[in-house]
C-alpha cells in the first residue's frame, strides 16, 4: 500500500522505504526550533549531560518571541541566557526580540521545506505541515535528545484526510474552516493522528490560508496538519529566499484512517466559546455578545493578509467605545509592509494599539491580559480558561474579519453585515 | 520503575484539562517548586495543597491537551502524583510525560467507572487497572515497549546519559 504524506515523510526521515502507521522508528531530525519560554533550559539541560555542541548548528533556529519586549529582569536574563548559548554553539539562524514569532519566521525566512521534518519546542510547530513538512511539538526533554544525536523517536500516525470542496462564502476565511472543522469533529478527533487537507477547495487556497489551517491542527489532537506541496507552495517558496519545489504529496493508493468529504459553500463564519477550541457555533449564535478587548494577531492570524482584511473593515471608522483593539504583527516584515502599504494607518487611526510582533497576550504571558469577568474575541488559537490572564474571564476566537467587526460595533459582530470582503 | 505496579487514591477531573490549567503561563519561568503549587488550581484550588505521594489522577476525554509544556507532567511529579489515567490523552502531554518518567496510561471507560477518592491498582505493563473498593477491574491500552523502556529508565534524558555513559 502506498503513503501518506505523514508516512512519507517519516520513511524519509528514518531512511527506509516504507513505514506505516503504528510503527515506531528512530528518524533524523532535518529542523530543531526553540523559542525563549525552553530555550535556555534546553540548552543548560545539553550541558548538564555534557554535549558540548548540537547535532548541526545549521539545522538550530532559535526565536525570542514569547517574552517580547522582557516584561521582567526575569524574562531579560533568560533573554542574555539565550543569547550566549547561541553564540557559544553558533547557531546562526537566531531571530532576537522583535523579529517576530516562530511559526511566522520559519516559513518567512525560507528554513521550511516540503518533506521535511521539523521538532519544535512549540505545539504549533504543526504549521510546517502548510508546505508539506511534518512539523510538530516536543518537551524539552526530547530537544535535548534531538539536539545531542540529531535524532528522535516516533510512533508513526495514522492519518485523517479531510477532502473539502466548494468557495468559501464572501466574509468567511480559512480561520472559520477549521474552527468548524475543530467544533464538528471534536478537540480529540485527530489525537495522535496526522491531518491531511486536500481536495478541490484547497488547490485555490494562499499560504497564509494554509498556514492558518496547518497551525490549528493540533487543536484537533494532530501531530501533523498536511498539505501537498503544490504550485502555491513553489511560488511561496520562490519569494521567500529560497529554491522552488517539485509536487509533495500522499501517494494515490494511500491508506487513510477515515476519509472526510467537507463542504465549505454554505459555511458562515465561525467563533469558538469558551473554554474549548472545539465549542463551536456559527457567529448569528453569539453576535450582540459585548467585548472588552479585540485581539488581532498570533501564529494563527498575525501575517499581512489577516491584518489586511481588518484595516479594510476598521478604515474610517473607530474602535468602539470602551474596547481595547490590540494589533501584533506576526513579524517585523510583516509590520513593515503593513507600514508600507497602509495597512498600520489605517489600524491606528481607527484607535489600534499596536504590539510588538510576538506572542504575549496570545500565552497568557504579558501584554493585553485580562481581568475577572472580562471578555475577549481574538484571532488567536486557544480560548481555554486563564489562557489569557484571569480564570474568570470569558476567550471567544474567530477570524481577522469577525473580530475586527466586532471592535467596531463593541459587541460580538458579523463581518457580512458590513459588507466586506472575505480573508 | 522497579516496581510497575501502582497503588493509589484517585483525584479525578474532567475533559479536556489543559495545560493552561495544568501549567499555567504565568509562572512559566519559576521554578518548579513555585509552579507545582499552582497545578489544576483554576479547576480545583485544594488539589496542589492536598495530593499527596502516590496519588493518580483519572481524567477525561484529552487530559493535557494546548501548549508543549513539560512543565505539565513535571509539576505533576513534583507532586508525587504516580500515574495519570484518563479515557484519552494530549499527544504532545503523553510525549513529554514520557520523555520526564511520569507513568500515563488511556483506558476507555475509566471516567465513569471509578469514583473520586477510590484507591486503585495500575499495572502498567499490561495496562490492567482494578478499583480497590468497587473490585471493578478495566483494561487499558498497554504502553508500547518503547515507551516503557524509557519510564523504565526514568526519562528521555536518563536514556540519553546512559547511551552517552555519562
Amino acid at each position: 500500500m502506498g503513503m501518506t504524506l505523514a508516512e512519507r515523510i517519516l520513511a524519509k526521515a528514518a531512511g527506509r522505504d516504507h513505514v506505516a502507521a503504528g510503527e515506531f522508528v528512530v528518524a533524523d531530525i532535518d529542523l530543531a526550533l526553540l523559542h525563549d519560554i525552553f530555550a535556555a533550559r534546553v540548552f543548560a539541560l545539553l550541558a548538564d549531560v555534557g554535549v558540548e555542541g548540537v547535532f548541526a548548528p545549521d539545522q538550530t533556529v532559535v526565536v525570542i518571541d514569547h517574552l517580547v519586549p522582557a516584561p521582567s529582569p526575569e524574562a531579560a536574563a533568560i533573554h542574555q541566557e539565550i543569547r550566549e548559548h547561541v553564540s557559544r554553539l553558533g547557531i546562526a539562524a537566531f531571530y532576537d526580540a522583535g523579529e517576530g514569532i516562530c511559526h511566522q519566521l520559519l516559513p518567512e525566512r525560507g528554513h521550511v521545506r516540503p518533506g521535511a521534518l521539523i521538532v519544535g519546542t512549540d505545539s504549533h510547530s504543526t504549521t510546517y505541515g502548510a508546505l508539506g513538512a511534518g512539523g510538530t511539538g516536543v518537551g524539552t526533554s526530547d530537544m535535548v535528545y534531538a539536539l545531542a544525536t540529531g535524532r528522535l523517536w516516533f510512533r508513526v500516525p495514522e492519518t485523517i484526510r479531510f477532502e473539502l470542496a466548494g468557495a468559501l462564502a464572501s466574509g468567511v476565511s480559512w480561520k472559520d474552516v477549521i474552527l468548524y472543522l475543530a467544533g464538528r469533529f471534536g478537540a480529540d478527533a485527530a489525537q495522535y493522528r496526522a491531518m491531511e487537507f486536500g481536495g478541490p477547495s484547497v488547490a485555490n487556497t494562499d499560504m497564509s490560508s494554509r498556514l492558518t489551517v496547518s497551525n490549528m491542527a493540533v487543536e484537533m489532537g494532530a501531530k501533523f496538519g498536511l498539505f501537498a506541496a503544490d504550485e502555491v507552495t513553489d511560488a511561496y517558496l520562490r519569494d521567500h529566499g529560497g529554491a522552488g519545489a517539485e509536487p509533495y504529496g500522499p501517494d494515490p493508493d494511500a491508506g487513510y484512517e477515515a476519509i472526510h468529504e467537507v463542504s465549505l459553500s454554505d459555511l458562515s463564519p465561525q467563533v469558538a466559546m469558551p473554554h474549548e477550541v472545539d465549542r463551536v457555533g456559527p457567529v448569528e449564535d453569539v453576535a450582540g455578545l459585548a467585548i472588552d478587548q479585540a485581539f488581532i494577531g498570533s501564529c494563527t492570524n498575525g501575517r499581512i493578509e489577516d491584518l489586511r482584511v481588518a484595516a479594510e473593515i476598521l478604515a474610517g471608522g473607530h474602535v468602539a467605545p470602551g474596547v481595547r483593539l490590540l494589533v501584533a504583527p506576526a513579524s517585523r516584515r510583516v509590520l513593515q509592509e503593513a507600514v508600507d502599504t497602509g495597512v498600520l494607518a489605517s489600524l491606528v487611526g481607527a484607535g489600534a494599539l499596536i504590539l510588538t510582533p510576538g506572542c504575549g497576550p496570545c500565552f497568557g504571558g504579558h501584554g493585553g491580559l485580562l481581568a475577572p469577568g472580562e471578555r475577549c474575541i481574538g484571532t488567536h488559537n486557544r480560548n481555554f480558561t486563564g489562557r489569557m490572564g484571569s480564570a474568570e474571564a470569558e476567550i471567544y476566537l474567530a477570524s481577522p474579519a469577525t473580530v475586527a467587526a466586532s471592535a467596531l460595533a463593541g459587541h460580538i459582530a458579523d463581518p457580512r453585515t458590513l459588507g466586506v470582503a472575505s480573508g | 520503575m522497579d516496581n510497575e505496579f501502582l497503588r493509589g487514591r484517585v483525584w479525578k477531573f474532567d475533559h479536556d484539562i489543559s495545560t493552561d490549567v495544568l501549567s499555567p503561563g504565568a509562572y512559566a519561568l519559576d521554578s518548579v517548586e513555585v509552579r507545582k503549587l499552582h497545578v489544576l488550581e483554576s479547576v480545583n484550588p485544594a488539589f496542589a495543597t492536598s495530593v499527596e505521594p502516590g496519588d493518580v489522577i483519572v481524567a477525561g476525554r484529552n487530559f493535557g491537551c494546548g501548549s508543549s509544556r513539560e512543565t505539565a507532567p513535571e509539576n505533576l511529579q513534583a507532586l508525587g502524583v504516580a500515574c495519570v489515567v484518563a479515557e484519552s490523552l494530549s499527544r504532545l502531554f503523553m510525549r513529554n510525560a514520557i520523555a520526564v518518567g511520569l507513568p500515563v496510561l488511556v483506558c476507555a471507560g475509566i471516567h465513569a467507572a471509578i469514583a473520586d477518592g477510590d484507591d486503585v491498582e495500575i499495572d502498567l505493563a499490561t495496562g490492567r487497572i482494578r478499583d480497590v473498593e468497587s473490585g471493578t477491574a478495566l483494561q487499558g491500552d498497554s504502553l508500547p515497549n518503547e515507551m516503557l523502556e524509557i519510564l523504565a529508565a526514568g526519562g528521555i534524558l536518563a536514556v540519553l546519559r546512559n547511551q552517552r555513559g555519562t
